[in-house]
């Protein structure tokens, strides 16, 4: 939480100055009504116009410099808050951009994205009130407080008991509609999930021409909805008549009692009438305090959640360049590994070595730990026990940038970002010809599709790829990470939208026109991996077989159930 | 605007007496409020001075007070509840109304949104309905009475100093408005940015980890901190420009506040004929309506603003529910016992006219026979599932079933005589047993078993944590393998005549794969299937292949008379199986 103070720091000057001017304008504001029982005192007790024309020009005078405080505080305010925010934010994404893959999965990405944007602005907006009103409204309390002891101490017992009599119920109401409200949320979530869940499922459900049973299970969410509201509604609609009522009665009271001061003479008229006033004035700026509180506490909520990603250690990073001298590009020496929430090893002792060019394919059942094996080679991950080399040194002592500046990676997930199919293809080297672009969509399959755009490379792309299909989506994705020929190059299983027959010209193409390159690929299919120099059969987190298909064949039995299963398939149609 | 809104009362119909007795409670909460300084200021003329007060009027009065003050709470409270009543029982039933449209628009129309935006048209835009319309039209009402019982109060204190006032409340207006009108450009501006920082921030740090992988960051960063940094600018512009609002208004208000006294001050010395004789107290309450005058057009500029949003919202509400509906048709032949014959008739079909798809395309299939779809990744081959369930409808051409034009029936028993089996599974958040239940409602829990024992399910549900109770969801963990063999059971338990079938391409484990391909065999059964085929064995065992390109069936035939034949589907196998 202190952490996030020093981006304040600049802005030091409008954290003193902005309250500073918007005290001024209330201390103006708090004159105002003695000027005005002056007026009526003096003026109208002495009948004297001119004093009454001063004074009358003085509450305006008074106004004009209190709106010139106040604008200097507002424009103080809205300059430190989105400073604050606009530094916060770009200091909150600097820090993201260092975590690690392990860093990333503590708060998961889609929760990275919400601190980054709606929790700093939750807290931007936390101090641009914070400057605005939290030193006025307390400031109005206590002063009008003040102001009316010091006209009648002792009728001023009545602002004592009426102010915390208020702040009571102020903080009865809040506490018991907050959890309300937050049960009203679950239920309107409930019912947002329920319109996606029929909308995806549209199909089946008319295909079971179930709409009715859909719509009555969603009448009763709603239901529940406008329930929950009402009743919310009902308590926390309590709070401004209670409020009113208990100001309103505290200005009887001292009407009654000051009637009593007026009678034996330590009161004026004027002075009850500015009695009355700050009455007033004291409930406004107590409603206007508790309004305070909530944005204060949500603020402070959203605080916590940025300064836990702070707290994330960056990724650790060595200084080593790649150099590509060493004969075995990747080694590993009885690696095992384990994800830092779950007990068990995702990897547990495996080794094998590969050498430039060649081609390493992995199988194994889902959650085998294929994938795995295949991150701890960009050093997304790190090995918890042994070693893991490139081109003969561990892959923890390179600079990380540079270390996956050889690598080209391709998810499972095929994503794609918002921009254009050039800007796509950029992603690992930003200064790509037009010829390396399409020479790698061309060994990606995907050159044919993007040429009949009439766009050509710059076809546009909208956000996540939408307007690609699925098959699209992954030959493009792979394309991305062929461009500038890495080094190494790892498909994680992602050519599963993809038909046989382009699975098939893709592996082609990456044998032909990638022969310098180290592959890696992952798959579920033996047909796709049967041709590498070297498959690993992953089962459990074990590398149960290493070797070429004809010595898995005969050595692995798992390899042979795998591939045996699907072999079946390719007999029937060789047989019939 | 106006028919919009009307329309969005419509719905509040029901609701009248909600929307009378609201009126009833402000009018006497306000109006008592309203009179709470008219008595102060009675009271404050009781005690004019050392022994000149009068107790026993005092008394009287404080009373009074003291009730009225409680009566205009209690009022305004009960004022609340009826709003809240209004608005939320308003909402739900606009909001079970557009999902209701939901469940009979044609499929064309869904496909069309994405998902997220018909969402967000339940869900949020009903709620700035809710926020802006229904409970700002009470604020704009009990606001404009707070203004109009203000002034008549003041009128009936002292109409010339009240004219002075009326006089004034323009200067109010055109502050509020000229700010709103520098700040709407600057506002509107921030509102983009913050937009384009967020899809900025979503696809970026959303995707972290490929950011990572690529060495993309700094790139990213710098992208990011170019929008942050004007979004920074911009952002303190708007803000500042909308946070003149209040002290601005608290100006006027102060202005008005200053002629009020000193006109009333004049006119209590007799300085000037103009105003007229006035007491301390009517000046006290007079100054009290002239402190609380100017709030509500505050109130009231805000809900316009309000208005604004909720109009649009509702405009994207009444869209949908202005969609043309799938006619009723319950008037239609029931499908009874579909022997599980079928033939397409001449249909031609596309999405867009000017894309043309299927083209005069016929096809007869008797009872039991199965038929495979091949084509290359995105041929198009859902047009035909679309087609068989009445998702869609034929441009020109018909399907018959059971030999009759498939629209003679009901659109409802036409479909319960299709199992369908999508590769892109369907979980709803329910129970094992509900989720396989989903066509069969009122099946036993001994049927649901012997379904999934059937498809080989039964296996891995017995080993989840509460076996057939436990609850799942979309994505509560389960295996996309896993996920399809439920929803494979749920077919086998409806007993389909003919089914639709999707085999899978996507990474589903060895073992399950196998097993679906197993409980697909035992389905197909003696039914009438049609399987978008991606195995060799599947496609070679069927009776009839059709072959798609590019959405249109290029060829049909058996795997024999395709392969002798040497065209597409020829080359297709050819490379498919060559080593």
């Amino acid at each position: 939480m202190k952490k996030l103070l020093k981006y304040l720091k600049n802005y030091k000057k409008e954290l003193v100055f902005g309250p500073f001017f918007k005290l001024l304008e209330a201390v103006f504001e708090l004159i105002v009504p003695v000027v005005m029982a002056k007026m009526i005192d003096n003026g109208i007790g002495n009948n004297d116009s001119g004093y009454i024309f001063r004074m009358g020009g003085l509450i305006v005078l008074l106004g004009v410099c209190g709106l010139g405080f106040a604008l200097t505080c507002q424009y103080l305010a809205a300059r430190c808050a989105y400073g604050f925010g606009t530094e916060l934010r770009e200091a909150l994404y600097r820090h993201i951009n260092t975590l690690s893959y392990s860093g990333i999965d503590k708060v998961g990405t889609a929760s990275l994205v919400n601190r980054l944007t709606n929790d700093t602005n939750t807290v931007q907006n936390g101090v641009n009130m914070f400057i605005r009103l939290a030193v006025r409204a307390p400031f109005l309390v206590i002063g009008a407080a003040v102001m009316a002891v010091m006209i009648d101490a002792k009728l001023a017992m009545i602002f004592f008991i009426a102010a915390p009599l208020i702040s009571l119920v102020i903080f009865i109401i809040m506490r018991k509609t907050v959890p309300m409200y937050r049960k009203a949320q679950q239920k309107l979530d409930r019912a947002s999930m329920l319109t996606r869940e029929n909308l995806e499922g549209t199909r089946v459900i008319r295909a079971f021409s179930r709409q009715q049973e859909e719509i009555d299970e969603f009448r009763e969410a709603v239901d529940d909805i406008a329930d929950c509201s009402v009743a919310v509604g009902k308590i926390s609609a309590i709070l401004n008549p209670v409020a009113f009522m208990v100001m309103n009665l505290g200005i009887a009271a001292i009407i009654w009692f000051g009637g009593v001061r007026i009678d034996s003479g330590r009161l004026t008229q004027g002075e009850l009438t500015a009695f009355t006033n700050y009455m007033t004035q004291i409930l406004l700026a107590l409603v206007v305090l508790a309004n305070l509180i909530v944005i204060f506490t949500k603020a402070f909520a959203s605080a916590n959640r940025v300064s836990e990603v702070f707290a994330i250690e960056p990724e650790e990073d060595g200084t080593a360049q790649v150099s590509g001298d060493s004969e075995n590009i990747l080694e590993f020496r009885n690696v095992s590994f384990a994800y830092e929430a779950a007990g068990d090893s995702s990897v547990s002792g495996v080794s094998f070595t590969l050498k430039k060019g060649e081609m390493l394919g992995i199988i194994g059942g889902t959650g085998s730990g294929k994938s795995t094996l295949a991150r701890l080679i960009p050093c997304f991950y790190r090995a918890t026990e042994g070693e893991v080399l490139v081109s003969g040194r561990n892959v923890q002592e390179y600079s990380l940038s540079d270390l996956r500046r050889h690598i080209g990676y391709v998810p499972q997930k095929a994503v794609l970002f918002s921009g254009t199919v050039r800007s796509n293809m950029t992603w690992r080297k930003a200064d790509a010809s037009d010829e390396e672009v399409i020479s790698a969509l061309k060994t990606a399959q995907s050159w044919e599709f993007v040429s009949q755009k009439p766009e050509g490379l710059d076809a546009p792309v909208s956000q996540g790829g939408k307007n690609f299909s699925g098959g699209q989506k992954q030959r493009l994705s792979i394309a991305r990470a062929l461009v500038g020929k890495p080094d190494i190059l790892i498909l994680d299983d992602s050519t599963s939208a993809l038909d046989y027959a382009t699975d098939l010209a893709l592996r082609k193409a990456l044998k032909s026109d990638m022969a310098e390159t180290t592959v890696i690929m992952i798959s579920q299919r033996t047909t796709s991996i049967k041709d590498a120099d070297r498959i690993i059969v992953m089962d459990e987190g074990q590398a149960v077989g290493i070797g070429t298909h004809e010595e898995l064949l005969e050595s692995c039995p798992v390899y042979r159930e795998i591939y045996c299963s699907q072999m079946n398939e390719k007999e029937d149609g060789k047989n019939a | 605007m106006l028919k919009t809104l009307k329309r969005v009362f419509s719905y509040a119909k029901p609701y009248m007496r909600y929307f009378v007795l609201t009126v009833i409670f402000a009018a006497a909460g306000i109006s008592l409020s309203l009179a709470v300084p008219v008595f102060i200021g009675e009271a404050v003329d009781c005690c004019v001075g050392r022994g000149e007060v009068d107790f026993e009027r005092l008394k009287k009065i404080v009373t009074a007070l003291g009730a009225m003050v409680l009566f205009s709470g209690l009022f305004q409270w009960l004022m609340s509840l009826c709003t809240n009543k209004l608005a939320f029982l308003t909402v739900r039933d606009l909001r079970a109304d557009i999902f209701n449209k939901f469940e009979r628009v044609p499929l064309r129309y869904i496909d069309g949104h994405t998902k997220g935006e018909l969402t967000s048209r339940v869900i949020n835009d009903i709620e700035i309905i809710s926020d802006g319309l229904l409970q700002g039209f009470t604020q704009f009402f009990s606001g404009v009475m707070t203004i109009l019982g203000t002034l008549i109060f003041m009128m009936t204190i002292n109409v010339k100093i009240a004219l002075v006032v009326v006089l004034m409340t323009p200067l109010s207006f055109i502050a509020a408005s000229r700010i709103t009108k520098a700040s709407h450009d600057s506002y509107m501006a921030q509102s983009r940015l913050r937009g384009d920082m967020v899809a900025l921030a979503e696809e970026m740090a959303g995707n972290q980890k490929l950011v990572k992988a690529f060495v993309y960051d700094d790139r990213a960063m710098e992208r990011f901190g170019e929008i942050n940094r004007e979004y920074g600018r911009i952002g303190t512009r708007a803000t500042f420009f909308s946070s003149m609002t209040n002290p601005t208004t608290r100006f006027v208000n102060g202005l008005i506040y200053a002629a009020v006294g000193l006109l009333g001050s004049l006119g209590a010395i007799g300085y000037s004929s103009f105003v007229g004789a006035m007491s301390v107290g009517r000046l006290s309450s007079f100054l009290a309506y002239s402190n609380q005058y100017t709030k509500p057009f505050n109130e009231i500029s805000g809900v316009f603003a309000e208005l604004q949003n909720a109009v649009a919202s509702a405009g994207r509400v009444f869209d949908v529910l202005d969609e043309e509906e799938v006619p009723e048709d319950s008037d239609k032949a029931v499908l009874e016992n579909a022997s599980g014959q079928l033939s397409f008739r001449n249909v031609n079909f596309s999405y867009d006219p000017k894309v043309k798809l299927i083209q005069d395309f016929s096809l007869d299939v008797s009872p039991g026979q199965r038929v495979a779809i091949v084509g290359p990744t995105g041929c198009g081959k859902s047009t035909i599932i679309n087609l068989l369930l009445r998702f869609y409808d034929t441009d020109s051409g018909t399907i018959e079933v059971s030999g009759r034009d498939f629209t003679d029936y009901t659109r409802d028993s036409l479909r319960s005589a299709f199992g369908m089996v999508l590769q892109e599974t369907w979980i709803f958040t329910g129970t094992v047993e509900e989720n396989i239940a989903y066509g069969v409602p009122g099946a036993t829990r001994e049927q649901v078993i012997e379904a999934a024992r059937a498809v080989y399910a039964h296996g891995f549900i017995k080993r989840l944590p509460k076996g057939y109770d436990t609850v799942i969801s979309e994505d509560s963990g389960l295996s996309q393998g896993q996920k399809q063999l439920i929803c494979i059971a749920r077919i086998m338990l409806m007993s389909p005549p003919m089914l639709i079938l999707d085999e899978a391409t996507s990474s589903i484990d060895l073992r399950t794969e196998h097993r679906i391909q197993k409980a697909f065999t035992k389905l197909m059964e003696g039914r009438t299937s049609f399987i978008i085929a991606h195995r060799l064995s599947t496609i070679k065992n069927s009776d009839t292949i059709l072959v798609m390109k590019s959405g249109n069936v290029i060829e049909q035939g058996s795997h024999d008379e395709l392969m002798k034949k040497g065209g597409f589907y020829s080359q297709l196998y050819n490379s498919q199986f060559a080593t």
